[in-house]
């Protein structure tokens, strides 16, 4: 009977052990965006795994046991950092017993180590809410931060997979090449909401907003990740009153009470974006992301 | 008339002479004024055209990079260069990156305490009041340790823990748990190294800590679902088990989570105790496995076995201290199920829990041999309804001991009870970092059941960690 149990385990993990990796390196992105870039960098050099989907708060994540195996078999994380992750991710990496992902190692890629980040706090104190201490983290609004990040992760997969640097490097340049003929298209298609005033319900979308010249009154959360009051909803009526807005934007992860409660008495569109890749069931790729988060705005507006 | 006209004609140069000595040096300055105003506009338009072509010229590389890199897409030679300071560097349509231009130079010094540990506090507040006299408040026939006990009436700090973490080396990370306890005693509660880059998915832990048995056995107070733990828990590892050892886990590379573990401690805690030996006192071993049903629910389950040594353990019982020695195996069946609407747990998210504990004590209680075997479970479940609020309900039952007549009367009498709890509980969390909670028990547990109503409040500052599932 032991003899069976332990044949039993042996090629239960036989099995686990040789599971075909065909691809030469394994992908842990975080979200769902840097999921899609890492394919269309790496393409079928890569295998990639995407912790999180659409509708998830990547602020609140909990540590399941199936991330940690994913991670435990990881070249290398592609999580956007500035403690997006903060809350959930250093746990799954210590428990995945992986030092290719430990912090500081060349298994660990952080989107925001490669653009400019806004928003940076003066002073870091809990009283100001869930903030940053490296700035906004929500750089994935901004469709133009996608070059930056791609370049340096096609570097990246370079360095860690240099049999593969060619490659990386042509699709990255094909990437970029289609990537400025999508954003010229955008920034055609977006020209009607250049100089629009909005509202957020989270300050996720700054980037969003520098993009394409929006101009943003208020947030709905009184600080970043503390969900407003109704007394807080009120004063913020009050505001609108003085400075309308055209429309109320939120992510697809987030609670749609707040910007519907207020969209409605101010007589404004709350429009729920998809803020990444599943946010919507139109947003399936990069591509799509952007089509559909403008699509969204500029039907908003009429 | 002459000399008159002489002197006059005389008077006029030299007035003349006065006069333009004084215009001459004015517009001497003047013009000097000029060409220096000119020398600087030069100078300027010299610099801007200088600045101007630079950038015309980073403008043209960069129109040229791009050009080269569409005209040669699938060819290797046409992609930027490799570079990792790569956002000022020209990639293609970096020049339409106006906002996100370079980050500016960070000013980073080097100060003495740059190296400081992560340093976080716990504050835990209580108020507790309790239908029967907590201090002769009993688990029916089981001897408990002052930690498995029920806690003080009236207001009290509770647990309040300094915790300072880092990483020591690139092998290394070290964490230092000093806990306060109401009686006011510092205790070390965990200090422990741990590695971070063995190979193969092997982690090695040694020192102080907490044994990894069971789900919540390694949790640090402040991360109870509850504000107390359940019977099982106090009855049988006197709340939670940590002692002084060593732990090997390893993860194996399987598609799913399989994790297997052991550890071998000195053995002096509850339920071991006088352990002085070069052999560990305390061996365990576990297993957990996980894995997702879907995007929303997801599972644990984990099985682990801890056998230890007593050596007249010594315990204070209602009835005068009670002494143990002997061997005691426990093994714990454990099964953990989370629930979060699209695997998003801000808004609402359930958690339920179970855990089945099957013991046997052997050898000498006080002076009577005898062997007995322990069952115990409880069940829990908290469902967070909305942000900030959850609920929580559990039920945790021991069953009745048997013993020989010699131990009637004594601590290990089981009173004819099958001791059992039932409890509520409400919690308000503030952030995730402060959470104020109300539990409400119903206790079976002794010969008169006790009503105990607590209210507890508990603070996390300091560096954000991160939460374990």
């Amino acid at each position: 009977m032991r003899r069976a149990i332990l044949a039993a385990a042996a090629a239960l993990l036989a099995l686990g052990v040789s599971t075909p990796a065909a691809a030469a390196l394994q992908v842990f992105a975080c979200e769902p965006e840097w999921a899609a870039l890492s394919t269309e960098i790496g393409g079928d050099k890569v295998s990639v795994y995407a912790a999180t989907t659409g509708v998830q708060d990547p602020h609140q994540i909990q540590a399941r046991p199936s991330l940690i195996s994913k991670a435990r078999t990881a070249d290398l994380t592609v999580c956007t950092g500035a403690e997006l992750e903060i809350g959930w991710l250093p746990m799954i990496v210590q428990q995945s017993a992986n030092k290719k992902i430990a912090a500081g190692g060349r298994g660990v890629f952080q989107p925001t180590d490669y653009v400019k980040l806004a928003e940076t706090p003066a002073s870091l104190d809990r009283s100001q809410g869930d903030i940053h201490a490296g700035g906004n983290p929500h750089i994935q609004s901004d469709p133009r931060n996608m070059l930056p990040v791609g370049k340096a992760l096609a570097d990246r997969f370079a360095e860690l997979d240099p049999a593969n640097a060619a490659t990386y490097h042509a699709r990255y340049a094909a990437f970029a090449t289609k990537w400025n003929a999508a954003l010229a298209k955008w920034q055609a298609e977006a020209a009607p909401l250049r100089g629009q005033q909005i509202a957020v319900q989270h300050r996720s979308w700054v980037y969003l907003e520098n993009w394409l010249g929006l101009h943003r009154v208020i947030a709905l959360e009184p600080k970043p990740g503390v969900p407003p009051s109704s007394g807080y909803l009120a004063q913020v009526l009050e505001v609108l009153k003085k400075q309308p807005v055209k429309m109320i934007i939120r992510a697809a992860y987030e609670d749609g009470r707040p910007s519907e409660f207020v969209g409605q008495r101010a007589g404004v569109p709350a429009v729920m974006l998809p803020y990444t890749i599943g946010g919507s069931d139109q947003a399936k790729d990069l591509y799509s992301l952007y089509d559909d988060t403008l699509n969204r705005m500029l039907k908003a507006l009429k | 008339m002459k000399a008159v006209a002489s002197l006059a004609a005389a008077a006029a140069v030299t007035l003349s002479f006065a006069g333009s000595a004084h215009a001459a040096p004015a517009a001497q300055a003047q013009a000097a004024d000029m060409a220096a105003i000119k020398a600087q506009v030069n100078a300027l338009k010299s610099e801007y055209d200088g600045k101007i072509s630079a950038l015309e010229a980073r403008l043209k590389a960069a129109e040229d990079r791009a050009a080269a890199a569409e005209a040669s897409a699938p060819r290797v030679t046409a992609a930027p260069p490799a570079s990792f300071a790569a956002p000022t560097d020209a990639a293609p349509g970096e020049v339409i990156i106006a906002d996100n231009a370079s980050a500016e130079p960070v000013q980073r010094t080097s100060s003495p305490n740059a190296m400081n540990p992560g340093v976080s506090v716990v504050l835990n507040g209580n108020y507790v009041a309790d239908s029967r006299d907590p201090a002769a408040q009993r688990i029916a026939g089981y001897a408990l340790s002052d930690d498995g006990k029920i806690k003080r009436r009236g207001f009290s700090l509770d647990e309040s823990e300094i915790t300072l973490a880092a990483n020591v080396d690139p092998f290394l990370l070290a964490n230092l748990t000093i806990s306060f306890g109401s009686d006011n005693q510092p205790s070390v509660e965990e200090a422990y190294i741990q590695s971070t880059a063995l190979p193969g998915g092997l982690t090695l832990k040694a020192g102080r800590f907490f044994s990894a048995i069971g789900y919540l056995n390694e949790r640090h107070a402040h991360n109870w679902t509850f504000i107390d733990m359940p019977l099982p828990y106090r009855a049988l590892l006197g709340r939670q088990y940590g002692d002084d050892g060593v732990q090997v886990r390893w993860l194996a590379p399987t598609p799913f989570f399989l994790e297997l573990g052991a550890e071998a401690y000195r053995g002096d805690r509850f339920p071991g105790g006088g352990n002085d030996k070069n052999r560990a006192g305390t061996q365990t071993a576990f297993v957990h496995t996980g894995g997702d049903f879907n995007s929303s629910s997801s599972w644990l389950a984990a099985a682990s076995y801890i056998h230890t040594q007593a050596h007249d353990r010594v315990t204070d019982g209602p009835v005068g201290p009670d002494t143990f020695s002997g061997s005691d195996d426990l093994g714990i069946a454990s099964l953990v199920y989370k629930w979060a609407p699209g695997g998003n747990p801000v808004n609402q998210n359930v958690v339920l829990s179970g855990e089945y504990f099957y013991g046997r004590q052997r050898r000498t209680f006080d002076t009577v041999a005898a062997s007995r075997d322990s069952r115990g479970w409880y069940v829990q479940g908290v469902y967070q309804f909305t942000p900030h609020w959850s609920t929580g309900l559990r039920y945790a039952a021991l069953d009745r001991v048997d013993v020989p007549v010699l131990l009637r009367g004594t601590t290990f009498d089981p009173l004819g009870k099958s001791p059992s709890a039932v409890s509520g509980l409400i919690e308000y969390d503030t952030s995730e970092f402060g959470r104020f909670r109300a539990e409400l028990t119903h206790d079976m547990s002794d010969r008169r059941s006790n009503d105990e109503l607590m209210f507890q409040y508990t603070v996390v500052y300091g560096p954000h960690g991160a939460h374990r599932y």
